[in-house]
């Protein structure tokens, strides 16, 4: 007789043994176990997003970058030397000066030289030289032109300002004398806002009116399509051209800034307005919708609830490639004469400045706004690239 | 295919009727007219108007007329070719446009060509060199391209040719020939002060395009008969040619819808930093100065040659893709 073979069934007919195993269980074990995926496993979609997101380093560095400009319109004040209206009339189109921390060979406080100004009695050219004499050590928060800080109370508090006396144009002047640094400092105030409130107000369009477009199609889909259509081949700087002219000569300089962003977002939206009918026309079709619809959810709430925060995402995305555009264009605009009307400052305003080419050939610094505008444009997009690569973490 | 073309041409009517209506509305939607400006204007100066011949250009324009009805007139004028009466140059509309028309083409025209020529090469060498130095350069050359206001570029790129060749460039051809009938010689100036202009619209789409090209022919090169043409042994260079680099030749063609209308914001934007004598200058000039005719048929004009700019693509883009030729064509 063969020995009975070591099983852990039980004999046939016995009844069977109830088994348990000794080993530790842990209902967690598999997802934690980290050949299955890892943490990502269990990750939710936005952290996901935020992962890829930080894969894209010049995205993130872009995001960062972007970020601090925009805080830094908070404290404009505080961050320009000048106020935003401080002539220096003896200082007309100086040149920027050079901050040398040397001296003799040894390292000392940041300081810049005196400026000597002499007028060419034959071109009639104001020449500025340093004055090796006259040394002016920087003063970091210092108290400086006085200013009210959001309209709530006087402030003088200064990140740099020059000695009592002295001046520091880090950039130059232009033609009254203005400190070309400050300036920039505040304009990016509304060339950075103007872009935003675009962006917001095309967001919205395009949502609602792609939106309707996509959900509900037949007549009113095919109206927006063609208007769509249309506006998308107007070629939009004439476009922005003819409705900047619309805007009255009388209207105050803050009205024209509203109105000048209404003109950027109301011709933007058509993109977005695409983006979201065919996205509504592919989900429209899903379980989901139709379980939301059976279960008595309106239009809005089913657009608003399950269907737009699906590609919510994706919108971003293709929102954030479009603000370069209109930063672009509220430039173009303000240097060509129809956009912003000065006391307004922005980037647009003080590039028209710098209009002829002798302007060019003979004070280039007046050129520096063009910098920060290249540098916003490249980061948003960069941003929105990233954004994009990001959105779809599925993938 | 004539059918399919026939249906693209209906398909421009209402577009374009449309894009009229929009363009009459944003010229008439300005307070006051011309006549308003004009006699407030020599008034100012101390002269009196000519309040009679005012009266009767009014009339003859209809501006007592509801706006309907003067959309009407102005439209069915253009389709006889007739724009209108230029208010501030007393001249019609026809008459003070003159070549400006055709040198806007002729720039946009070249300008797409040379995008196409620039854009062509590096976005293959971007696509099949994914990640290398050179794709890393050249992308962030292009995207410097993008982010440089037109203008500005204009302003520099005049004072480095100032300097460097001594060249004025502020127009489009050598002042004598302004005002020419077109000769030879004038076509030849054209042709040397064209570049300038070409270069500095040029580079927004031509950057804008190689990431376009780059990002189309990579998703082509990761598809599966790719791997399969590789996988037998063919050559990549002739796998490239042969496959994706057809796929990405069709949105090429189709993208001219795309740039078209950048290409000429750049060019309208740059025309009038050069002052070139293209529409740019007047179209500004004449919707600050309410001229609306003027203004309306350079708007008109503008939007006609994108259209038209999309039609030809898509006509070239049938006759090239089959699938389109023979699908339902509506597709774009």
């Amino acid at each position: 007789m063969k020995p009975p073979m070591k099983t852990p069934l039980s004999e046939p007919g016995a009844p069977l043994e109830h088994f348990v195993s000794d080993a530790h269980y842990d209902p967690n074990a598999l997802e934690q176990d980290k050949e299955h995926g890892g943490p990502a496993a269990h990750a939710s979609q936005l952290r996901l997003m935020w992962w890829y997101f930080c894969q894209h380093r010049i995205a993130l560095f872009s995001g960062i970058f972007l970020v601090l400009i925009y805080l830094s319109i908070l404290i404009s004040e505080f961050l320009a030397p000048y106020n935003l209206h401080t002539r220096n009339t003896d200082f007309i189109y100086a040149p920027p000066v050079s901050v040398h921390i040397f001296r003799d060979g040894e390292l000392v406080r940041p300081y810049t030289y005196g400026q000597e100004m002499t007028l060419d009695m034959d071109t009639l050219r104001r020449n500025y030289s340093d004055n090796k004499d006259d040394i002016q050590p920087l003063q970091f928060f210092c108290h400086g032109d006085t200013y009210r800080f959001w309209n709530l109370f006087e402030a003088d508090l200064h990140l740099v300002c020059p000695p009592e006396g002295g001046q520091l144009f880090l950039l130059g002047t232009d033609r009254l004398g203005r400190d070309v640094l400050s300036r920039t400092i505040y304009g990016a105030r509304i060339s950075l806002t103007i872009g935003i409130f675009g962006v917001m107000m095309s967001f919205v369009l395009g949502i609602i009116i792609g939106g309707i477009a996509g959900y509900r199609g037949g007549v009113f889909d095919m109206l927006v399509q063609r208007i769509t259509e249309v506006l998308q081949s107007i070629p939009s700087i004439p476009l922005w051209m003819a409705l900047a002219t619309i805007i009255p000569l009388t209207w105050s300089p803050i009205l024209v800034y509203v109105g000048i962003t209404v003109i950027l977002g109301l011709l933007d939206w058509t993109g977005l307005a695409r983006a979201v009918r065919s996205k509504l026309l592919s989900l429209r079709e899903e379980d989901y919708v139709v379980a939301a619809q059976l279960l008595g959810a309106s239009s809005t709430r089913v657009i608003g609830r399950h269907l737009v925060p699906g590609f919510m995402s994706h919108l971003i995305a293709s929102a954030t490639l479009t603000i370069p555009g209109m930063i672009l264009g509220e430039t173009a605009l303000s240097f060509l004469g129809i956009g912003l009307r000065p006391p307004i400052t922005s980037w647009g305003i003080l590039l028209t400045e710098a209009r002829s080419i002798n302007i060019i050939a003979l004070y280039p610094w007046l050129l520096f706004p063009v910098l920060p505008v290249i540098l916003v444009i490249l980061a948003f997009n960069f941003l929105g690239d990233g954004l994009r690569d990001a959105a779809d973490p599925y993938k | 295919m004539l059918r399919y073309i026939l249906w693209r041409i209906i398909t421009m009517i209402p577009t374009l009727l449309l894009i009229s209506a929009l363009v009459f509305t944003i010229i008439e939607l300005p307070p006051g007219d011309y006549f308003e400006s004009y006699v407030s204007e020599l008034r100012a100066m101390g002269e009196a108007a000519d309040l009679a011949e005012i009266e009767l250009l009014k009339e003859r324009y209809g501006f007592d007329e509801p706006m309907i009805v003067r959309y009407f007139h102005w439209v069915s004028g253009m389709l006889v070719g007739d724009f209108g009466y230029s208010f501030e140059y007393r001249l019609p509309v026809n008459e003070v446009v003159g070549d400006r028309l055709w040198l806007t083409i002729l720039v946009s025209v070249v300008t797409i060509a040379f995008t196409w020529l620039i854009a062509f090469p590096i976005g293959i060498y971007s696509a099949t060199h994914q990640y290398s130095w050179g794709d890393y350069g050249l992308t962030f050359v292009g995207m410097i391209g993008i982010a440089v206001p037109n203008f500005i570029l204009a302003l520099v790129m005049m004072y480095l040719a100032n300097i460097w060749f001594g060249t004025s460039i502020g127009h489009l051809m050598d002042r004598e020939y302004l005002n020419q009938p077109m000769s030879w010689d004038k076509f030849v100036s054209i042709l040397e002060h064209l570049w300038i202009p070409v270069l500095i619209i040029g580079t927004a789409g031509t950057a804008a395009m190689i990431r376009r090209l780059r990002a189309n022919l990579l998703d082509e090169l990761k598809k599966q008969y790719v791997v399969t043409a590789r996988s037998k042994g063919l050559h990549p260079v002739k796998v490239l040619l042969k496959y994706p680099l057809r796929m990405a030749l069709n949105f090429f063609i189709s993208d001219i819808g795309s740039i078209l209308p950048a290409v000429i914001s750049g060019a309208e934007v740059t025309a009038i930093v050069l002052s070139l004598e293209t529409t740019g200058p007047m179209l500004i000039k004449a919707l600050q100065s309410q001229d609306m005719y003027l203004a309306g048929s350079f708007l008109m004009f503008l939007a006609f040659l994108t259209v038209i700019g999309v039609l030809v693509s898509d006509v070239a883009l049938a006759l090239l893709d089959p699938r389109i030729r023979f699908g339902a064509g509506r597709h774009r």
